[in-house]
């Protein structure tokens, strides 16, 4: 069903997130939000988790860095599990690499502490674009999925479309499109688009002036990567290699895979754990992916059901 | 940091506190580099090395020494780096006596005065003299006034030369019992492996992991890089830290070569520009010494920086200071009246932060500008800080936002406590605002020592200033009120060179201090022209340049500091890249990259090398020597200044170019490292009897107190060791963050972090309330449990450390989050060579629960008091074994010994402890 092209096509432009070089400074959470500038979204209290006070995605935070801390039995079991998905032939990790890969594991530390940068995904099939029934989300030339808040009416149906749980309506803020750049410096800025539905644009605004994302930009150990999809993609299967020789085999791609419920993400990480760990869903899928067989059924059943009639009709005539 | 092969960070959370450099230590990882952090806590740092090892606040000279016992007792020392470019075949004065003789002191200590006399320490001459006979150091009445090794050294004599290698008895078989080589051997013998498990908590086999790595990341084809922040230097011991450090590196060959070094990571932009040019009482520009009152005439004041008979670059002091004191008075300072060296203010003692607010707790201070910091949260002490403030009769303060030190008078904590009523604070507060960094035009200098420019992107807004807007107004408007007063007194601020060309704006232009600063001819066929070198400056009044370390940073009329090349690939040295000082140098002490033969260690570590053809060094960096000055030269005694260097003196700036892996002077605490737990500690001394260092400065006030240590009676109370630091999300007091909602969301409120043992041991939840009390203050604050801190066992005790941030205060106006401030738990004891405050260790208690409110807030802490049996006297003598006592105690060990075998005798000494 799905095809290479698609996830590859030339021009789509993408993130890497290497979460193996991440420091946790949350840089890139606050260089999106100063560039889209977008609201503090926050109660002033400790959210009980580690270093992450912003705990998710959404509306207000389209970078968000989630911290785990993790004890020497976790770590082993990452480590199988990463091992497995070697021996199964992990996509984006091929099998010729994997038999050259030694996969005695280092000294297990005794502790670790996880730090990733999360961020929307860009699908290649995309849930939100597909629900959405104004046509306030386009796929744009980069590839990317982006939200035109002037066109969105607040419905909210693509916040139940996202299996990532990424997109949400902003609650408060003031309609005000983004142009409008005039705020006076020491004053918060206001806040624009309140109501409508809110996202990482992949710096929509800044890919058209030929910049790089925010976030990529500002990240100081460059865990976050701009660039060619199909580019960063082989980066990062390189990546992961070079780390399975270091006998780090708990590192594995996430959203690399172009057979994914998803088609693949334009937004491709390297974790050092399960999915589930990093808050992230194992094996995400597109609400619309079934709409294909759907269809086809509906059809088969609107045949069976023209058929029954039919038959019934010329029965029916036959009896009388 | 890039071109290591691995790097051990000590003493820093880098990636926390510095993570924009960090991404050379992720690059260094990247191509193949071993990071180990060395921390009392698992950090963002941590997090991202090879390994974490943990170690006790404030024991890294036990951990640093045992490593130079392991380089020395397994022969992994450089012997070709360390005999062509250390002092250690220089032999010490013989009646030098080391900490092994004098249990735990060095010769020359004076217990009335807890004081020094260093000259024991010195170097043996060929004269017959010791060098310090001939050399008196300009001293005042305080400590922390004298100037480093590095520094120029400061002599009243006439001769500033008495560490001319040609006059230093040595002794190259290094065989000698007091050659500095042997010395070490023997100082460092007694800080092994087991030691290291002792003090510092650390295991044999991680001990063993730490120097492999080092050792065989050393020598001639790889290089070893330390990195270090506060964590080192905020301790009685801090400059001794260092020190550790720097001898293991020089045994190592790591000096002066890519790749190696000691980085002093600063603590925020451009702290490295404010001791270039100075905010520190003690320094002039270019690292002058500011002059005591007793150097009456510029030649007393010369000939305690340096003589022009001595060698190397502090030679030509002279020029430096004339072309400073040109530049400030122009052409009021002549040859007739000294420069203008009259003009300049005196120093009559230590007039550090810490004794400049207990001259405002005693009344002698009248005002107070508080520019870029935020006293009443971010200094040691919080509540001094306050108290002192409210002493004041005025106090300017300019920042961002209403801080903390700008409203303490109506909302801090005292005014909340009762302590002080808003109506009898008598001090005038005026508050201005500050421009941002991105308002204004200037340079940041980052630890490198490189000067990059900074544009201005937008005006600051309203009545904000930029600091060089308000000090250029500032002077003319008290300009203004002497104009035609005939007073001498006035005669400085009149004769000033205030005159800088102003912007569309009516702002003076920051490139025009910057050229000032840089130098120019002032006669001549090149009048006006930048110089491009201070080698270019006169003696003469015929030149002029405000910093000498920095002339060049405008050669060519060019801000070479705003230089931006696009970098492409992996360059090691960048040398287009902005502009470092001295003589755009990138990296210090270079030709120690090359062997004493002038030819680089290795291919791969190749940097800085003779070229013999054309009779000069060249390289990838521009050396830092002599450029034709060859590796076998050797001048004569007679020759002086630059010119007496020899092809080997690779530290130029080093009277004697050498390395010091013992100091002769320079140092007022002793001549080499030697381990003394903190001011307060639950642990006992266990490396030398002496439980603090004998030299730390200490403020001995009944508003100053400190918690009893080791098992003196009433320590128990106090049972915990805590440390501050900063994190990623929030900058120092918090000025520059507490009041932004983005930076404010990501750490909302104050927390302390704890093992789960102790959580457990004082009976407190995950993320519940604690309360902390030390002989200070009481605060409280949200608890992160976590594994990242964990208990270590020293001395056979468990010890738990507490994780504070130091980021919050209480008051500030419109502040986006606020709570207690670390800072309060401090008391402040000094280190005595730089007076850096001890703010990365004391003791406290922990409780669960919120803190009492109001006026029980202090009855909480003065009930711990009591109970402790505090007084002003705790912990406060010099010296905690008189000479004689420690014989006794060993005597009475013994008979302890004896009575425990004998279960009817019952020892005499059943208190115990008391000491």
């Amino acid at each position: 069903m799905i095809n290479l092209e698609e996830s590859f096509q030339p021009g789509r432009k993408g993130f890497f997130t290497d979460t193996s070089i991440c420091i946790g400074c949350k840089a890139c959470e606050v260089a999106c939000k100063e560039w889209n500038r977008n609201p503090a979204d926050s109660t002033w209290q400790l959210s009980d988790s580690s270093y992450d006070n912003t705990t998710h995605l959404g509306a207000d935070t389209w970078r968000h860095v989630a911290f785990v801390e993790q004890g020497r039995e976790r770590i082993e079991q990452a480590r199988q599990s990463g091992r497995q998905l070697v021996n199964l032939g992990m996509p984006g990790v091929r099998t010729e690499a994997a038999t050259n890969v030694d996969v005695t594991p280092p000294d297990t530390p005794d502790f670790r502490w996880l730090m990733a940068s999360d961020v929307c995904k860009h699908c290649t099939h995309a849930g939100c674009l597909d629900v959405c029934p104004t046509g306030a989300l386009f796929r744009s030339e980069f590839g990317t999925v982006v939200v035109q808040a002037d066109v969105c009416n607040g419905c909210g149906t693509c916040v139940a479309g996202c299996p990532f749980g990424v997109i949400e309506r902003r609650k408060d803020g003031l309609v005000e499109p983004k142009t409008n750049r005039d705020f006076t410096a020491g004053e918060q800025a206001p806040t624009p688009h309140v109501g409508v539905a809110q996202k990482c644009t992949l710096c929509y605004d800044r890919l058209v002036d030929g910049l790089e994302p925010a976030c990529a930009k500002t990240c100081p150990t460059t865990s976050i990567k701009f660039g060619e999809h199909a580019d960063l993609t082989e980066q990062a299967r390189e990546r992961v290699r070079q780390l399975h020789a270091q006998g780090l085999t708990e590192a594995r791609l996430y959203g690399a895979n172009p057979n994914s419920g998803v088609g693949g993400t334009g937004s491709v990480f390297l974790l050092l754990d399960e999915p589930e760990v990093y808050g992230l869903p194992p094996d995400p899928r597109v609400p619309t992916a079934d709409l294909p067989h759907m269809f086809d059924r509906a059809s088969l059943a609107a045949v069976g059901m023209i058929a029954g009639v039919v038959l019934a009709f010329f029965t029916g005539r036959r009896r009388r | 940091m890039a071109n290591a092969d691995c790097i051990v960070i000590q003493g820093s959370n880098m990636a926390e506190c510095h993570p924009v450099g960090f991404q050379w230590v992720s690059e260094a990882k990247a191509r193949g580099a071993r990071i180990i952090h060395v921390d009392p806590r698992f950090t963002r740092t941590s997090a991202v090395a090879d390994k974490h090892i943990s170690i006790r606040v404030g024991s890294d000279i036990v951990l640093l020494g045992a490593l130079i016992n392991h380089v020395l007792s397994n022969e992994k020392w450089f012997r070709e780096y360390v005999l062509a470019f250390t002092n250690a075949s220089a032999l010490v004065n013989e009646d030098f006596r080391d900490t092994e003789d004098l249990d735990g002191l060095f010769s020359g200590y004076d217990p009335a005065t807890g004081r020094y006399d260093n000259a024991s320490w010195s170097y043996r001459l060929k004269s017959g003299d010791d060098e310090s006979t001939a050399n008196e150091p300009q001293q005042g009445p305080g400590m922390g006034d004298q100037f480093g090794a590095a520094g120029p050294v400061a002599v009243d004599g006439t001769r500033g030369d008495g560490l001319c290698r040609d006059e230093i008895e040595t002794d190259e078989t290094l065989q000698h019992p007091f050659t500095v080589f042997q010395i070490l051997k023997r100082h460092f013998a007694r800080y092994t492996p087991d030691l290291v498990q002792q003090m510092c908590g650390i295991s044999e086999a991680d001990f063993d992991y730490l120097a492999r790595s080092i050792t065989e990341n050393s020598g001639r084809d790889r290089t070893t890089c330390f990195a270090y922040a506060v964590g080192w230097t905020q301790h009685t011991m801090g400059a001794q830290f260092i020190r550790t450090a720097a001898i293991l590196q020089l045994l190592l060959g790591n000096m002066g070569r890519p790749g190696g070094g000691i980085m002093a990571l600063r603590g925020h932009a451009s702290i490295q520009g404010s001791t270039d040019i100075p905010t520190l009482f003690n320094l002039l520009p270019g690292y002058l010494p500011m002059p005591m009152v007793t150097a009456g005439t510029l030649t007393d004041y010369l000939d305690g920086i340096a003589s022009p008979a001595q060698k190397g670059y502090w030679a030509n002091a002279e020029a430096y200071v004339v072309n400073l004191l040109k530049a400030w008075w122009g052409d009021a300072a002549t040859a007739d009246n000294d420069w203008a060296y009259d003009y300049l203010p005196r120093l009559t003692g230590p007039h550090g932060t810490y004794q400049t607010v207990a001259a405002m707790l005693d009344g002698t201070v009248d005002g107070y500008f508080v520019l870029g910091q935020n006293p009443a949260v971010g200094s040691a002490h919080g509540r001094l800080q306050r108290l002192g403030m409210a002493k004041l009769k005025w106090l300017v303060v300019r920042d961002l936002a209403l801080i903390e030190s700008a409203t303490w008078w109506k909302d801090g904590p005292e005014i909340q406590s009762g302590e002080l009523r808003t109506e009898d604070i008598e001090t005038e507060v005026f508050f201005m605002p500050a421009a941002t960094h991105v308002e204004k035009a200037g340079t940041f200098t980052q630890t490198q020592r490189m000067v990059q420019w900074r544009h201005q992107a937008l005006q600051p807004p309203g009545d904000a200033q930029s600091e060089l807007d308000f000090f250029y107004e500032l002077g003319l408007r008290i300009r203004e009120k002497l104009a035609g007063s005939d007073d001498p007194r006035d005669r400085p601020l009149l004769d000033l060179t205030w005159n800088y060309p102003l912007d569309e704006h009516g702002n003076p232009d920051s490139a025009a201090v910057l050229q000032e600063i840089n130098g120019r001819f002032r006669t001549g066929d090149k009048a006006g022209q930048p110089l491009s070198s201070y080698a270019e400056m006169r003696t003469d009044g015929s030149t002029e340049g405000g910093c000498w370390i920095y002339t060049g940073i405008y050669a060519g009329g060019v801000n070479q500091a705003a230089r931006r090349p696009a970098r492409t690939g992996h360059d090691p040295v960048n040398p287009d890249w902005a502009w470092v000082w001295p003589a755009d140098r990138r990296l210090l002490y270079n030709r120690a990259s090359a062997d004493a033969e002038g030819r680089p260690w290795s291919e791969r570590k190749r940097y800085v090398w003779w070229d013999s053809e054309q009779g000069r060094w060249t390289g990838d960096d521009v050396p830092d020597f002599p450029a034709t000055l060859a590796p076998d030269a050797r001048p004569g005694p007679e020759a002086t200044g630059p010119a007496a260097l020899s092809g080997l003196d690779a530290f130029i700036m080093q009277a004697d170019g050498k390395g010091w892996l013992y100091a002769p002077r320079g140092l007022v605490d002793g001549p080499l490292p030697a381990h003394y737990e903190a001011q307060e500690s639950p642990v006992r001394n266990t490396v030398y009897d002496q439980q603090r260092s004998p030299a730390r400065v200490t403020l001995a006030r009944p508003d100053n107190l400190s918690a009893p240590s080791d098992d003196d009676p009433g320590a128990n109370v106090y049972p915990y060791m805590f440390t501050t630091y900063r994190l990623t999300e929030h900058h120092t007091a918090g000025g520059m963050s507490r009041w932004l909602p983005y930076l404010s969301e990501l750490q909302p409120e104050m927390f302390c972090e704890i093992s789960p043992e102790l959580a457990a041991e004082v009976g407190i939840e995950p993320y519940g309330w604690a309360t902390l009390i030390s002989p200070r203050a009481a605060i409280e604050a949200k608890c992160l449990v976590t594994d990242r801190m964990r208990p270590l066992v020293v001395n056979g005790r468990t010890v738990h450390q507490i994780g504070l941030p130091y980021h919050w205060g209480v008051g500030g106006e419109q502040a986006v989050v606020s709570g207690d401030s670390a800072n309060d738990l401090l008391g402040v004891v000094m280190d005595p060579n730089v007076l850096i405050q001890e703010s990365k260790v004391g003791s406290c208690a922990i409780v669960a629960g919120r803190r009492p409110r109001g006026r029980a807030r202090l009855e909480l802490v003065a009930e711990y008091r009591r109970r402790a049996g505090v007084t002003v006297d705790t912990g406060m003598r010099p010296i905690d074994v008189e000479r004689g006592e420690h014989a006794m105690r060993q005597d009475r060990l013994e008979a302890e010994r004896v009575n425990a075998d004998d279960p009817w005798v019952v020892p005499d000494d059943e208190q115990g402890g008391e000491r």
